[in-house]
């Protein structure tokens, strides 16, 4: 099993909760925050799921964290904490990155966003915020650089779906037509001034990421707004469990799940945002000499061959029933219609094709590996 | 009235409906309300043994898997197969979706079962809405 987060004593609750509540949500605790996890009067987790496959779903996601680092040095800190390579943003860009331990395991996964020419903003995990906090400011001191903890400040809604773009451009003047995926802007929100909105998005499908001022009042009258705007493309308000599915099908990594902080960088196959051609970073040495010795496991993607949903934590066993690995994530996938999983196994069953079993109720049962992500959106014509 | 007063119920969110020595058993409204979208149902075979108080099977929905719990002690004459391929019809009428038919081995001495009126209360208090 992979490593779990403790959970904070206290339930937090994000300034969203009242009209979660008054819609009749259902809520549940993640990572220490009381959240909804599916919408009845949204039909529940696979209408929400498929919502936003074909048409656009809204999400708070206000639990999510947020460090600002800003000085005339909050470049060189940036690209000593973060895997990826902070130095190829443009103003306005953003990139998916890891904070790595000296181990080349994972602190948590972030988006960084070049807000200015010295301006970053990092968005964290909900359960890692303040691991993440003390971790980046603990790990800056030497540089100019101001390290701030904005998580509180922002209620952050996604809007997010092939018709997201319709959407929100009816409650915006900032031109979204020519903001690419994982770039931002700033414009007018529901009469909110210099709002920051960013193409981004954890659903594997087009969509935007808004930081609103996090006061009660202001947030619910822009949830409303956008329920109100968004009838006409039949908007639906989504919780964490459509959330998870649709992020499982485009082979988003978790926290806690697929990256954790005992498994590295090229166990789960992010190589591609981690970029050895930087000088240094925290985890480079560590990761530059795995690299030269052979995996002990890959993440790979498995579909249900006989009846059975393959969960979270279940074993994975070869043809002899022998154990060879672990599911991280796994779930029925509302769009797909199969049964899929990820899941930890040595690189020699990790072929796309390649017959094994996971351990359901103490029955073997057949799963094949697949090519991964599950699920690719249709590139627009 | 989602709890018909002619069933009885188990506090693991189970109905019986008993007819003489036969026993009718499916899943209450509020056990599929508090599961959502059910999307797998794992029941035991014709002939198979079950347990006042033990597991006879398994739901799952898209986020949770579930024990069954069986409300009395018999022996499995009849399974709904429809159930494998379209579960959700548990979610559309959760009373009328019955889930196995059994012969009681005791008949008439069905223990610790709630009566509509009672298992509307106890699960008021335990959801909470």
């Amino acid at each position: 099993m992979p490593a779990v987060e403790a959970t904070t004593p206290t339930i937090r609750k994000t300034a969203l909760n009242a009209a979660h509540r008054q819609m009749g949500a259902k809520m549940v605790e993640f990572n220490g925050w009381d959240m909804p996890v599916e919408y009845p009067s949204s039909g529940g987790i696979m209408a929400e799921h498929n919502a936003v496959r074909t048409g656009v779903g809204i999400f708070d996601v206000s639990h999510m964290g947020d460090i600002r680092l800003a000085g005339t040095e909050a470049l060189a800190a940036v690209q000593h904490i973060s895997m990826n390579d902070a130095g190829r943003l443009a103003v306005g860009q953003a990139q998916y990155s890891a904070l790595l331990y000296p181990q080349g395991t994972f602190v948590d996964d972030v988006i960084v966003h070049r807000l200015d020419e010295d301006d970053y903003l990092l968005v964290i995990n909900a359960g890692t915020r303040e691991k993440d906090f003390n971790w980046v400011r603990d790990n800056t001191r030497q540089f100019n650089c101001k390290v701030e903890h904005l998580s509180d400040d922002f209620t952050q809604i996604a809007v997010q779906g092939p018709k997201g773009v319709n959407l929100l451009q009816k409650l915006t003047d900032a031109d979204l037509a020519a903001v690419k995926f994982y770039w931002v802007t700033r414009g007018t929100v529901c009469g909110l001034k210099n709002i920051l909105i960013a193409r981004t998005g954890y659903t594997a499908e087009d969509g935007f990421e808004i930081y609103i001022p996090a006061d009660e009042a202001t947030s619910a009258r822009v949830w409303n707004e956008l329920l109100e705007a968004g009838k006409e493309f039949g908007v639906v308000s989504c919780g964490l469990g459509a959330r998870n599915t649709l992020r499982l099908e485009g082979k988003l990594p978790l926290y806690g799940h697929e990256i954790s902080d005992t498994i590295n960088v090229w166990e789960a196959g992010l190589d591609r945002f981690c970029k050895m051609e930087k000088p240094e970073f925290i985890g480079r040495t560590a990761l530059e000499k795995a690299k030269a010795e052979d995996l002990r496991r890959t993440l790979v993607g498995l579909e249900m061959v006989e009846r059975g949903i393959a969960r979270d934590g279940y074993k994975v066993l070869d043809e002899a029933s022998a154990e060879i690995g672990y599911v991280t994530s796994g779930s029925p996938a509302p769009f797909l219609k199969k049964n899929i999983a990820l899941a930890y196994v040595p690189p020699r069953f990790a072929d796309v094709g390649t017959s094994v079993k996971v351990e359901i109720r103490g029955q073997g049962v057949r799963a094949q590996v697949v090519p991964t992500p599950f699920y690719r959106r249709p590139k627009k014509t | 009235m989602p709890y018909p007063t002619d069933l009885k119920y188990t506090k693991e969110h189970e109905w019986i409906k008993v007819d003489g020595a036969s026993a009718t058993i499916g899943i209450t409204h509020y056990a599929q309300e508090s599961l959502g979208d059910i999307v797998f149902v794992e029941l035991p075979k014709v002939g198979a043994e079950i347990t006042a108080g033990k597991t006879f099977g398994t739901v799952e929905s898209v986020k949770a898997v579930s024990d069954l719990y069986a409300p009395a002690t018999g022996t499995v004459t009849e399974v709904n197969g429809e159930l494998a391929t379209a579960p959700e019809k548990i979610n559309k009428d959760a009373n009328n979706t019955w889930m196995i038919k059994v012969t009681l081995k005791n008949p008439g001495e069905l223990t610790g079962l709630l009566s509509a009126a009672d298992y509307e209360k106890f699960v008021s208090e335990e959801g909470g809405h």
